[in-house]
């Protein structure tokens, strides 16, 4: 469990981050949402105190990070993954990190097998591929097997295969009863793994909802009637058991019912309808909109939205069959707890 | 890695709502989230000093720049140290008496500085180049903790490296011209004259150790300390006029290889005023004391 209360960092006269306050709870994959330049990282940082915050504080299970006994143990991070020195092999890499906080050599090699990285562990990894590097780092967030992960935009520059392997790998870490904290600026991601969102947005939250919820509300996929007799087609729709929500400027929306449905409803009353469509709203909109006032680096000639390239049909397939990824160190034991 | 999964999954027909997209079942949203929290099964330990040590004794013997900088370092000690000694003793000329073999290890242990002062500061200011240093101060947020066992290690790994190398040399120059020269081998000269260096060049690379933690940039770091080392001596070359006499006779006496020289009492100076016997140790150890207080502030204070 993670704890923000009005976190603030402010750079010179520019503020990074703009009293966030919010909770990630543990048994979930938590989505930090926010386009580049949001303040995620900064966040992050300060969450492990690398950074002062200017204001507000960050607990950690009730306790700041400064304070924790067993860090490693308590808190697994990525920030960057390439933050190792490139002279270091990857076995190396990890033993220091082990030793500082008592951990046995051996769990080295079990994590290098968690990340598949077992065969180069003696090489240095200044040669590594990028997906090598967040494997490497990965590996050194699950090194202590903590109760709290958080890996900073972790899918950035992998490869398929590997990004379906990181969502894998932290849905199991979650459900494992972990605390799994995940930044991205990409919403097509974060519907595909994210259980619950927090999106920021030059700083400020500007959502702290469930996935579900969030689905729910955005992706939508409804019916916009337009009529000069609005009132007729009002009373004519809640005779056919449809209840329609009448939008600010006029149009109606429909949820749950097809547009030819209400084509021949209209037609059978003789209502004239100037407008008949069929809308889906996609997840990528939805964010899009809701950060549209807050996009640090705005591109100036906007052609509209990318069509996703991940539609937001997520969760299919996804998860079930996979290997857990701590497996071998009491991956499934659990307590129970609040 | 990933698991062969056939099209037809069967654990997926068991999976609740399968069509429903993105809905982890029974997702309490009000409520605590999980019923429960994971818990590791290996005992946990407070980290303390010994954690870190070890943990920088890995660092610093599994990078090359240490293999490269203590190699030329040990290569310069005994290299030259034992070149000079030779070539004296192959000429059959008599030293002075005031002018002790032990001498001869001067000018390698001087040159070595320059490798000792680049790992010092490489120590530190590599995981800052790198950002090595935020997954360092993850697992150790004890920062003042993490540079007491950097310098711990490295001041140690230097000293110990630098004593072997300086005694080498302190023997051999020793045996190969005792009988070119007329004075006597002291206890109190040879002492000086390996362990006294050693402490010199090792606390000396606690100060370059400092100055990259304060800089936090490599080359920035090393270009102030060959300044430190370098610039006072020739300061004090271009310095004319009587009034400058005194700065220029002070510049010159506490420099850094005139320091080095008070340890083989061959001191260079022309008067017998400035630093005399241990005393450059002590003057080093305050530098690196009021370095190091400032890299403490410093990285406990700063962002990472
Ligand atoms: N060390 C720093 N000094 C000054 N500005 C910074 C620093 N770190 C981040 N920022 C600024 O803070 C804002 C948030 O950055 P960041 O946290 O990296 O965003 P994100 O990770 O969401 O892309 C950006 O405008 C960035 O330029
Ligand atoms: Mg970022």
């Amino acid at each position: 469990m993670i704890e923000l209360q009005g976190l603030t960092k402010r750079y010179g006269d520019k503020l990074a981050v703009d009293g966030l306050t919010c909770t990630v709870r543990p048994g979930i994959v938590t989505g930090f949402l926010g386009p580049n330049g949001a303040g995620k990282s900064t966040t992050m940082r300060m969450m492990l105190d690398l950074d002062n915050p200017t204001a507000g504080t960050v607990l950690i299970d009730g306790k700041h990070y400064r304070q924790l006994r067993d860090p490693l143990r308590a808190v697994g991070a990525l920030l960057d993954a390439k933050a190792m020195h490139g002279g270091r092999s990857a076995y190396n890499h990890l033993l220091c990190l082990a030793q500082s906080n008592g951990i046995p050599d051996s769990r080295v090699r079990e994590v290098l097998d968690t990340v598949g990285l077992t065969s180069v562990a003696r090489k240095r990894s200044k040669g590594f591929s990028l997906g090598m590097g967040q494997r490497l780092g990965i590996a050194g967030a699950l090194l202590g097997d903590p109760r709290i992960l958080m890996f900073d935009e972790p899918v950035n520059g992998l490869d398929p295969e590997g990004i379906h392997w990181i969502r894998n790998l932290m849905k199991n870490l979650a459900a494992q009863g972990r605390t799994v904290f995940v930044s991205s600026h990409l919403m097509s991601e974060m519907a595909l793994t994210a259980d619950h969102l927090v999106v920021i947005g030059q700083g400020r939250l500007l959502a702290d909802t469930s996935m579900a919820d969030f689905i729910a509300r955005n992706s939508r996929s409804y019916v916009r009637l337009r009529s000069p007799e609005h009132e007729r087609l009002l009373d004519v729709l809640a005779g056919a058991g449809v209840t329609p929500v009448t939008t600010v400027d006029g149009t109606l929306e429909v949820d749950g019912t097809d547009a030819a449905r209400l084509g021949e409803l209209a037609a059978r009353h003789q209502i004239v309808l100037h407008e008949l469509s069929p809308q889906q709203a996609s997840l990528e909109e939805a964010f899009m909109q809701l950060t549209a006032g807050s996009v640090e680096y705005h591109a100036h000639s906007s052609p509209g939205p990318d069509p996703a390239p991940g539609r937001p049909v997520p969760a299919a397939g996804q998860g079930p069959g996979d290997p857990p990824p701590g497996a071998g160190w009491g991956a499934d034991r659990r307590k129970k707890g609040s | 890695m990933t698991a062969p999964q056939p099209p037809q999954q069967p654990a997926f027909a068991q999976a609740p709502q399968p069509g429903q997209p993105g809905m982890p079942p029974q997702q309490q949203w009000t409520g605590p989230a999980a019923p429960y929290v994971y818990v590791s099964p290996i005992p946990v330990r407070k980290a303390n000093l010994g954690d870190a040590l070890r943990s920088e004794w890995t660092k610093i013997r599994s990078v090359r720049s240490t293999l490269w900088t203590l190699g030329v370092m040990l290569v310069l000690i005994l290299g030259i140290g034992l070149l000079a000694a030779g070539v004296v003793s192959g000429t059959d000329t008599e030293l002075d008496s005031d002018a002790s073999p032990l001498g001869l290890g001067f000018f390698g242990v001087l040159l070595s500085t320059i490798c000792v002062m680049t790992l010092g500061v490489l120590t530190i200011s590599s995981e800052f180049g790198t950002g090595l240093i935020r997954t360092t101060l993850t697992a150790c947020p004890d920062r003042a903790r993490v540079l007491t066992a950097k310098a711990i290690v490295f001041f140690l790994l230097t000293f110990v490296l630098t004593l072997v190398a300086t005694t080498l040399v302190a023997m051999f120059d020793s045996a190969m011209l005792a009988d070119q020269w007329d004075g006597e081998f002291t206890g109190a000269a040879y002492f000086k004259a390996t362990v006294g260096v050693s402490l010199f060049i090792a606390t000396l690379g606690l100060v370059a150790l400092a100055v990259g933690a304060l800089l936090r940039h490599s080359a920035g770091a090393i270009t102030v300390m060959l300044g430190v080392v370098l610039l006072p001596l020739v300061v004090a070359m271009f310095m004319f006029g009587e009034s400058l006499e005194k700065v220029r006779k002070a510049l010159f006496e506490y420099s850094i290889p005139n320091q080095l020289a008070v340890f083989y009492g061959t001191d260079a100076s022309e008067a017998a005023s400035g630093p005399t016997g241990w005393e450059p140790l002590w003057i080093v150890l305050v530098v690196a004391a009021l370095a190091l207080g400032g890299a403490y502030t410093s990285l406990v204070k700063r962002d990472a």
